[in-house]
């Protein structure tokens, strides 16, 4: 087992869920597939969805939810499938 | 008008703060916290920060632009575009707070801002709204002696639906025979409701709209501009007047859009949108902008009308300046929008710190911005940087003159849309105005796939 983490391919604002009245992409302990999405960043009015980038499942998040974030730097923390 | 605080950021405050100064009128800028440095802060009298740099925190936040009006003594609200600027609440809440929107009534603003009553306004004065049924339709035999009278093609929406979901376009009566069960069915197990609009569908459509300035009892068009080029509905060149229309459709197009002003009693500037069948020369209202648009300057720059003075003038208190013959044209003005997006990686934005900037200059070149060396395009708002305008005789001149200041243009430090503005003055079809809504994006395509 090994821990991945899923960064932010841009810089802006992290989403976890795809719109104010819906759930949350992922929740901690959720199995996820490589091309699901763990949430969105939007950077100048554009939103580009994250994806896990690997199978496994979610530890936790690494980033607020709304939080202003950096390229490079983590959002979501997985657990890799070995 | 003594002191008016600016809603808005970017280009657009400067612009508003440029022509305040014009008038005497002093400013207050209003600074989330990525903008504290911002051209617009360091331009206005007076700077209130409203909070934190996402835009939902700050410059979307009413109660915290109004409380900086108060902290100010500002007695006016503009609200330039985008943000708060079609907002009925925000306009009735500046009202209520005793000071003056520059912008017209709320009432109005949610009039022109539902597109059902809008509709109904145009054709309360008369002006033509793309054929269609007023309300949903149930079975096929009603739907085909609608079409009938729309006339094909016809386009399939659910009525019930939303979003663009569930649209088909059908090409005549025996492709709607077979295709009005399926698509009624699908909105019926979707939305619980089969009912459909018919509409008519306009298979090549420019974009012409017509400025105009009505001081609640006067109105004057400031004649048209085209949204020549427009990719994923963002607009990326504008120009007036526009190449696609001829001298009978301006005249007809432009009393159309003054006889729905009068009907609302409209009070400010404003832009009635209508799509131009590029087939049929016919054209239809679509809706309304109840605010300053980006592309204003090309209609400034063919009839030296300063669009932001008379919307402050108006919003004071002024009756209209001058009368519709006042009002003429001259020559040929062309914008083009630059982002801070790369158009090589699929305009995926680059926001980041600015190295060195030019800008373009010499006669008839105009450049609105905030572009500064040194400072930075922040994530969390649009990627325009700045709007190159030129103004030409002719429109072979302009686009000479364009392709000029574009290739002077210098911003370091982060991706433009630049270098792709100015291939597209090489296309034959931009030079020759062959164009419609949709041309840009198939043009991209086709650009995509020649240099996989």
């Amino acid at each position: 087992m090994s821990r991945l983490e899923v960064v932010s391919p841009i810089p802006g604002v992290f989403y976890r869920k795809p719109d104010p009245d819906s759930p949350d992409f992922v929740k901690p302990g959720q199995q996820v597939a490589a091309d699901d999405t763990v949430g969105l960043v939007e950077v100048m009015k554009s939103f580009y969805p994250v994806p896990a980038g690997a199978a496994g499942t979610v530890v936790e998040f690494a980033a607020d939810a709304e939080a202003v974030v950096d390229a490079g730097q983590p959002l979501v923390v997985l657990e890799v499938d070995a | 008008m003594k002191r008016l605080l600016i809603a808005n950021r970017g280009e657009i405050a400067v612009r508003i703060i440029r022509a305040a100064n014009d008038l005497g009128i002093e400013t207050v800028a209003v600074v989330s916290e990525a903008d504290r440095s911002a051209t617009h802060a360091l331009l206005a009298d007076q700077v209130v920060p409203i909070g934190p740099a996402p835009a939902t925190k700050s410059y979307l936040v009413a109660d915290a632009i109004l409380a900086a009006a108060k902290e100010t003594g500002a007695d006016a609200v503009h609200p330039g575009y985008g943000f708060l600027s079609e907002r009925a609440s925000f306009a009735a809440a500046v009202a209520d707070a005793g000071l003056t929107f520059v912008g017209p009534e709320a009432s109005v603003i949610e009039q022109m801002g539902d597109k059902v009553r809008a509709r109904q306004v145009a054709q309360a004065a008369g002006v033509p709204t793309v054929p269609g049924t007023p309300g949903g339709v149930s079975d096929v035999a009603e739907a085909v002696a609608a079409a009938g009278e729309i006339g094909y093609p016809i386009m399939l929406k659910a009525a019930a639906g939303g979003g663009g979901r569930g649209i088909r376009v059908v090409a005549d009566e025996a492709e709607l025979k077979v295709a009005f069960p399926q698509a009624s069915g699908e909105a019926a197990s979707a939305f619980g409701d089969g009912q459909m609009y018919l509409e008519r569908f306009v298979r090549a459509a420019r974009h012409v709209e017509v400025q105009v300035l009505g001081d609640g009892s006067e109105t004057v068009h400031v004649f048209e501009r085209e949204c020549s080029l427009q990719r994923r509905r963002q607009k990326v060149v504008e120009e007036a007047p526009s190449p696609g229309i001829d001298e009978r459709i301006r005249a007809e197009m432009t009393s159309a859009a003054v006889r729905l002003c009068k009907e609302v009693g409209y009070r400010s500037a404003g832009t009635c949108e209508f799509l131009v069948d590029d087939d049929t020369g016919e054209f239809f209202f679509i809706e309304m902008n109840t605010r300053i648009q980006v592309e204003h300057p090309v209609t400034e720059l063919i009839t030296g009308i300063d669009l932001v003075a008379e919307q402050l003038r108006i919003a004071a208190g002024e009756p209209l300046r001058f009368k519709q013959s006042d009002v003429t044209k001259r020559g040929h003005a062309i914008e083009f929008r630059v982002c801070a997006e790369d158009p090589d990686r699929n305009f995926l934005p680059g926001p980041g710190k600015i190295g060195d900037v030019r800008l373009p200059g010499g006669p008839w070149v105009r450049t609105d911005t905030w572009l500064a060396p040194g400072s930075q395009v922040p994530p969390f708002y649009d990627s325009l940087v700045a709007k190159v305008v030129v103004w030409g005789d002719d429109r072979p001149t302009a686009l000479r003159r364009a392709n000029r200041a574009l290739s002077e243009l210098v911003v370091e430090g982060v991706p433009t849309t630049t270098t792709l503005l100015i291939e597209l003055l090489g296309q034959q079809w931009f030079a020759d105005g062959a164009f419609t809504t949709g041309t840009l994006e198939e043009w991209l395509v086709r650009r995509a796939e020649a240099s996989a």
